[in-house]
């Protein structure tokens, strides 16, 4: 305990100097701006400003990036709530009852209980860290491919239970989703699969393309289709921040949501994803009235926010203890460091404790500046919304599109977009969600994975799945969640859960 | 007529660039990496491109076209009208083991390149989980090859580093009964071996340094001549009884074909200056690398190395899944 306030003091001095605090400001500040501009990644961002960070320190830049990676995350669900599209898997949950609450003129309240939500996980979380980030680490070295794959197949079972609609339609959009996620290089035999001959498919279909498309394009062309019923809300814009009622509801949300984030967030291979949809599932299931859930629900804001939140700070545990990587922007702030001369690694913390403990503060700093910023900023994204709808979307079709063409530098990306977008419409047409088909597209590209290293491991074996006791837990517990919503003798309770 | 007007277009590229030599850069330059931002080349580029472009006045800008093993990038490259403004830092994979790896490759290493210079050769380690029962090189060897034992062999995906200098051990080892477990990138996979889950891998030394010094795998040789200052301990292959596994996941700069002899001339004087330069030598050697002596700093060396690489990956590789 007396190690953890001295080096927390340690972290304190390090990340209050006047450098790194203007630095760790500009991080919040631009990355919230990115994670505004639909389509701008932090992952482009970031590799646009490696060269000016040669000029400061190791931790300074550190600081700034890591700024960069949690505004994104802030200002993500921004575009989420106000425009329906999710600039990161973490916050497509969000789209669903944030852009809803949007649309009935409580854009405000949505966007504030999310900065208040993230706030508070961002605390919880950076506490987490200092105390008992390297204890923790041993959690996600439990996870072998076996077990990993029974998250992942737990995590589809929640993927049917985030639909609003028939069950039915739900499973064919997972599986729709997983098919999407075939597409691409074969992993142990280097063959392309279902790529139809385009060298850009080779990589399989870039997340940000499917999501960009099937939500943010899709939700443009249903606007144009039916200006009347036009999601991006003219009228009355109501209360700015949200009430006590408000606040007093989502409290329990928050508290689940950054419990889950926190632990999910450890996991390798972005276990972080899943976070926001196990918080939205749990809270469905814990409302008084589930069908509330899809319509504009605070709590189903307020729950995945904070999880998202808890789990991009907490998915730097591996990265800071271990020097592993769980994801694409991981793996870039490993790069980062590497080019100032520190190979990150589990020695980072003895041999560079300025440099991980200043880390972990200017979290919490940071967190403080993106409420800070984010606040006062809802007035004025609300307002945005009130600029003519003919000029919004070009806008919004516009950063799209430069937001798609910087992950790859690559032309073909920007037209699979749009190819993107006309399914979505299709989708939107059939009455089809397209958020389980993203869960299912995340994960299927992990549970192949997965499936394939545990079975290489096991000779082939399916009961190496069975056999380890961890993975055997989480099927079962997968299972469970599948018999809870397919089985007929438990209908009743399964009406009140996934029908409105 | 289409041809004509494009040599025409050609000659004429030329000669302005020919008339533009003195000045060149006039302008940002474009320094493709064919991997995403934050691995091994790009961070290679990054520092290279920092001196560039210091020291020629103009912005040396990296730009990471991933995709498919590298190869998307470097046809890109190709494509770049040849007038200094577009340069790559290609690769081991990329100007050596593509073409046995990609059938389909639109490009050949060969001939389609102007080689400016190796920058820098990253050193393969062999390592293993941190309890794994064998306390040398010698009896992993041993392990390896006795077939009533099947190791497990992680590797970031067909077609990457630690893919084909795997492939190249077990082909010299003559083994062929292990387990082979493929993951997207190093990073899960060495997530895995810390874990304990599989067993050995191959990689370059930047990306299991610190593991290896913070004692969460284990390491039994380098692949290469001399030992290496970031790992001190770590006996050479030569050292350890497997002198012929010699790789290394070598780094350098190409220009398009075409791109005029003057340009090229000074890029590679100026390369030559940042392999001295102290700062960026520094740089460079803390990541583990290895840097080419005077004689390897030739264009003709780079294209020597080019020409050796892709005849030796092909007939290891064409034997693999890949195919």
């Amino acid at each position: 305990m007396f190690d953890l306030i001295g080096n927390l003091g340690l972290g304190f001095a390090t990340a209050l100097s006047p450098m790194n605090l203007a630095l760790c400001f500009l991080g919040c500040l631009v990355g919230t701006l990115i994670g505004v501009l639909p389509g701008v990644g932090p992952i482009a961002t970031i590799a646009m400003l490696l060269p000016l960070t040669f000029k400061v320190d190791p931790t300074g830049a550190l600081i700034m990036l890591a700024g960069i990676y949690y505004g994104a995350q802030y200002g993500g669900s921004t575009t989420a709530i106000l425009v329906n599209i999710p600039g990161e898997a973490t916050s497509v949950v969000t789209t669903l009852d944030g852009h809803q609450m949007a649309r009935k003129g409580q854009a405000g309240i949505a966007l504030g209980i999310a900065a208040i939500g993230s706030f508070f996980a961002g605390t919880v979380a950076t506490l987490v860290i200092a105390a008992i980030g390297a204890p923790l680490t041993k959690l996600a070295l439990l996870f072998g491919p076996a077990e990993y794959f029974g998250l992942m197949v737990l995590g589809l079972g929640l993927a049917i239970v985030l639909a609003h609609g028939s069950v039915l339609k739900a499973v064919i959009m997972v599986v729709f989703g997983l098919l999407l996620a075939t597409v691409g290089t074969d992993l142990e035999t280097g063959e392309e699969r279902l790529t139809l001959g385009f060298s850009a498919l080779s990589d399989g279909i870039d997340f940000a393309v499917l999501a960009m498309g099937v939500f943010g394009i899709a939700e443009i062309l249903r606007n144009l289709d039916n200006p009347e019923a036009r999601s991006v809300v003219k009228a009355a814009i109501g209360r700015l921040l949200p009430s006590m009622a408000d606040l007093k509801r989502s409290f329990g949300p928050i508290l689940r949501g950054t419990g889950l984030g926190a632990v999910l967030g450890i996991l390798p291979g972005n276990g972080a994803v899943l976070a926001p949809f196990a918080s939205y599932t749990l809270e469905k299931k814990l409302a008084k009235d589930p069908s509330r859930f899809g319509k504009g629900a605070i709590e189903g804001v307020a729950g995945p926010e904070s999880a998202n939140n808890a789990g991009a700070q907490t998915a730097f545990i591996p990265l800071l203890t271990l020097g592993i990587p769980p994801n694409a922007v991981m793996a870039l702030m490993v790069g980062a460091m590497t080019i100032h001369g520190v190979i990150p690694g589990p020695q980072v913390m003895t041999k560079n404790p300025s440099l991980f403990w200043g880390m972990i503060a200017s979290m919490w700093i940071g967190n403080l500046m993106l409420l800070v910023i984010n606040l006062p900023l809802v007035g004025l994204w609300v307002r945005l919304l009130q600029v003519p709808y003919r000029m919004l979307f070009t806008i919004i079709l516009l950063f799209c599109a430069i937001g798609i063409y910087s992950i790859n530098n690559n032309p073909a990306d920007v037209f699979f977009t749009a190819f993107f977008g006309g399914v979505g419409f299709v989708l939107i047409k059939l009455g089809l969600e397209p958020a389980p088909m993203l869960l299912g597209f995340v994960l299927g590209r992990l549970m192949e994975e997965k499936l394939r290293q545990a079975l290489a491991l096991s000779d082939g074996s399916f009961m190496t799945f069975v056999e380890r006791p961890l993975s055997a837990v989480l099927l079962a517990l997968a299972l469970a969640v599948i018999v809870v919503a397919v089985l007929p003798s438990v209908r009743k309770s399964r009406d009140t859960v996934f029908t409105e | 007529m289409k041809r004509m007007i494009a040599s025409i277009a050609a000659a004429l590229a030329l000669s302005i660039a020919s008339a533009d030599a003195q000045s060149y850069p006039t302008r940002p330059v474009t320094v493709i990496v064919p991997f995403a931002a934050g691995g091994p080349t790009d961070i290679v580029a990054r520092i290279v491109s920092d001196y560039l472009s210091k020291t020629l006045g103009q912005q040396f800008i990296v730009e990471n076209v991933a995709g498919a093993g590298g190869t998307t990038g470097t046809t890109r490259l190709t494509q770049a009208t040849p007038d200094g403004y577009t340069l790559m830092m290609g690769h081991m994979g990329t100007h050596g083991a593509a073409p046995a790896l990609y059938p389909n490759l639109k490009y050949d290493p060969t001939k389609d390149f102007e080689p400016i210079g190796l920058v820098a050769g990253t050193p393969i380690i062999i390592v293993a989980r941190k309890d794994f029962p064998a306390a040398n090189l010698q009896e992993f060897i041993a392990r390896a090859k006795n077939t009533g034992e099947k190791l497990s062999q992680a590797h970031a995906g067909v077609g990457s580093v630690s893919f084909t200098t795997c492939t190249l051990l077990t082909a010299q080892l003559g083994v062929k009964h292990h387990r082979v477990v493929a993951y997207r990138g190093t990073g899960p996979a060495l997530n895995d071996m810390v874990g304990g889950q599989v067993d050995y891998m191959c990689d370059q030394i930047v990306n299991l340094v610190e593991q290896i010094k913070g004692n969460a795998i284990k390491a039994y040789a380098i692949a290469t001549e001399k030992r290496s200052p970031a790992l001190p301990d770590v006996p050479t292959t030569k050292e350890a009884g497997l002198p012929d596994y010699q790789v290394s996941a070598w780094n350098a700069l190409f220009a398009p074909k075409g791109t005029p002899k003057d340009i090229l001339a000074k890029l590679n004087e100026t390369y030559v200056k940042a392999l001295d330069d102290e700062a960026t030598r520094k740089r460079l050697l803390d990541l583990g690398s290895v840097l080419p002596d005077k004689a390897g700093r030739t264009p003709e060396a780079l294209a020597t190395l080019v020409k050796s690489e892709v005849a030796r990956w092909a007939p290891i590789l064409k034997t693999t899944p890949a195919q």
